[in-house]
């Protein structure tokens, strides 16, 4: 039984740290810009895909990575000039359909570009599991874990170790005050698309060896991201981090433990409960209306 | 009074003028369908546009009343007219049970409970396949009136255009009530609606309430002119499209919310020759009318017109 409650924590947690990357990717964006970008999960989709596609090409694998977060960061920032940057001061609802608008753009892009067929990738250190108190685990979930624990220590860093980081802060903080001594904050909002888009896309590429890759894989993970970022608090990093690998922990047990049918259906119970007594998520600042 | 029977008068004539220009049985089924959604558009835009609150997960009582409309008859024998009225019943019950636990949430916080909402009802749709046929949907039973079978594009145009002006003439209503402007007060400051002495959580309800019951109807009217169901009526992605009917149309606006439902309705079935590129189009489409319009093609429009009248 032991065994088996560890191999649902390791598959829960391999989920969960695609989901805290995803619900990293939204909370960047937010602080900065206020903005729900719903094409976050492009991001993932794209870093798989053209890393498939690359290497299929001959692309040397390390390369192909890299180029594919180049290509996502490129999206990103994209996105940021030709559509939030126009739409600035549009409304919260407004800018979300933008983000869906730009999302089914892309999954439309790549369905064209691409393929529509589902594309996997070599695992790292190949594909023996690795035994461990009697649960099986695959030596790729490591690298997912590791990468995602390494994405959260460099943001870490850069944030509270750097000047341009604590410009981010500072607008996250209050953009007007953020402006007023000197920080050039659509500058900051572009940063935080092109940087949410790495994110995204290294987690695409981490995990695609173990879940797969398509042109619609986007949508579920914006969406449990998103659930990820509010379940931690909508604009808490560490949070949104919690938040995913919460998420990915109560699938895997609630597939495993209860029924696999209703696996998506137990997060969204878990986050409308915990809203429910904490509406501002569980690590997230209480708002007040101002009249 | 004017404000009240504008718009529906509008409609009449589109409804009309449109039956008589087109001579293709195809684009009466397409605007049938057009009809269905903008009714659901129209209910949503109520909730979302009047009263400020959002719904992620709308599709959900669209699939409740379809599903009622399809299963009630083949489980029980039930006329399909009385178990679509079950299903409205349904959707307005479940509507009113979540509606002030739910609506206790704002901006994001809502839209992530109200798509998990949806979410739970399309996977209970979706799983419960011994009901519903699971993912590969069931057949809806063929619609019978007084020994009458209903059938072909006409007479479903006319069905579904006389439903939509039903609804539109309900909400213009609304609108116009009282209770219309106590959903509006909601929307601009619930602490100000709140001092003038508005139940907010009871209009929210409401608002939430007739929305339901407005995609019921809907989903049943699907049912029954689509004559098969899927759990995709009531998936995240058909909510996604009603909300960003409400929005692209304009939000508050009845019109608006036609319009919205005609152009993400009538499009994908127009760009079918061009599948490949249909949701580049789409998507295209959604970013550069809100970046555009930003308050939504009719009031946007409409203010443009308003603009140059003065000038």
């Amino acid at each position: 039984m032991t065994s088996e409650l560890l191999q649902f924590a390791f598959s829960g947690l391999t989920v969960g740290a695609v989901y805290a990357l995803v619900a990293l990717g939204f909370t960047l964006i937010y602080n900065a810009s206020g903005v729900i970008n719903f094409a976050q999960g492009e991001f993932v989709m794209i870093g798989g895909m053209s890393t498939v596609f690359l290497s299929a090409l001959g692309v040397p694998l390390p390369i192909a990575s890299i180029v594919a977060v180049a290509v996502a960061v490129l999206v990103g920032l994209l996105l940021w000039a030709l559509a939030i940057e126009p739409a600035r001061g549009a409304s919260p609802v407004t800018l979300i359909i933008i983000t869906i608008g730009a999302s089914i753009f892309l999954r439309g892009l790549s369905q064209t570009v691409f393929d529509k067929q589902f594309h996997s990738l070599p695992p790292i250190s190949g594909d023996a599991p690795v035994r461990l108190a009697g649960a099986a685990v695959l030596p790729q979930t490591f690298w997912v874990l590791g990468g995602s624990f390494a994405v959260v220590v460099l943001l870490w860093l850069f944030l509270e170790r750097t000047l341009l980081g604590k410009a981010v802060l500072a607008t996250a903080a209050n953009r007007v005050a953020a402006r007023l001594v000197g920080i050039n904050t659509a500058l900051v909002v572009g940063l935080s698309f092109g940087v949410s888009a790495a994110i995204g896309a290294l987690a695409g590429i981490l995990v695609t060896p173990i879940t797969l890759t398509s042109y619609d894989v986007g949508t579920l993970l914006a969406l449990k991201g998103f659930a990820a970022a509010m379940l931690g608090g909508m604009g808490n990093p560490f949070g949104a981090v919690v938040g995913g690998l919460a998420v990915g922990l109560i699938e895997a047990f609630g597939a495993g433990l209860i029924s696999s049918d209703y696996k998506d259906a137990f997060a969204f119970l878990v986050i409308l409960a915990v809203l429910f007594f904490m509406p501002a998520g569980l690590f997230g600042r209480r708002s007040v209306e101002r009249v | 009074m004017v404000a009240r029977f504008a718009t529906p008068l509008v409609l009449l004539v589109l409804i009309v003028g449109v039956f008589f220009a087109v001579d293709s049985s195809f684009i009466l089924r397409v605007a049938a369908l057009v009809f269905i959604y903008g009714l659901a558009a129209i209910g949503l835009n109520i909730l979302v546009g009047d009263c400020g609150q959002v719904s992620l997960g709308h599709a959900g009582f669209l699939g409740i009343g379809a599903y009622a409309t399809a299963v009630l008859p083949a489980q029980t024998g039930l006329h399909p007219l009385l178990a679509m009225v079950v299903g409205v019943v349904a959707a307005g019950l479940l509507a009113l049970l979540v509606g002030r636990p739910v609506l206790r949430l704002r901006g994001h916080a809502l839209a992530v409970a109200t798509l998990g909402l949806g979410i739970l009802v399309a996977m209970v749709i979706t799983n419960e396949a011994w009901l519903t046929g699971g993912p590969d949907g069931m057949r809806v039973e063929r619609l019978t009136l007084f020994g009458w079978r209903v059938r072909g594009a006409d007479n479903w145009y006319w069905i579904t255009a006389g439903v939509l002006l039903l609804g539109a003439l309900v909400a213009c209503s609304i609108k116009a009530s009282p209770t219309g402007r106590a959903l509006r007060a909601v929307h601009d400051s619930e602490v100000a609606a709140m001092v003038a002495g508005i139940d907010v959580a009871r209009y929210k309800t409401l608002a939430f309430v007739i929305s339901a019951v407005y995609a019921g109807v809907a989903g049943g009217l699907l049912a029954l002119y689509d004559g098969f169901v899927t759990p995709d009526v009531a998936g995240f992605l058909n909510s996604i499209e009603l909300i960003t009917m409400v929005v692209l149309g304009g939000m508050g606006s009845v019109l608006g919310a036609v319009v919205g439902a005609t152009i993400l309705t009538a499009l994908p079935q127009l760009l079918t020759a061009f599948s490949e590129y249909e949701h580049m189009v789409l998507g295209l489409i959604m970013m550069v009318v809100m970046i555009v319009l930003r308050a939504g093609i009719v009031p946007s429009l409409l203010a443009l017109v308003g603009r140059g009248g003065r000038a």
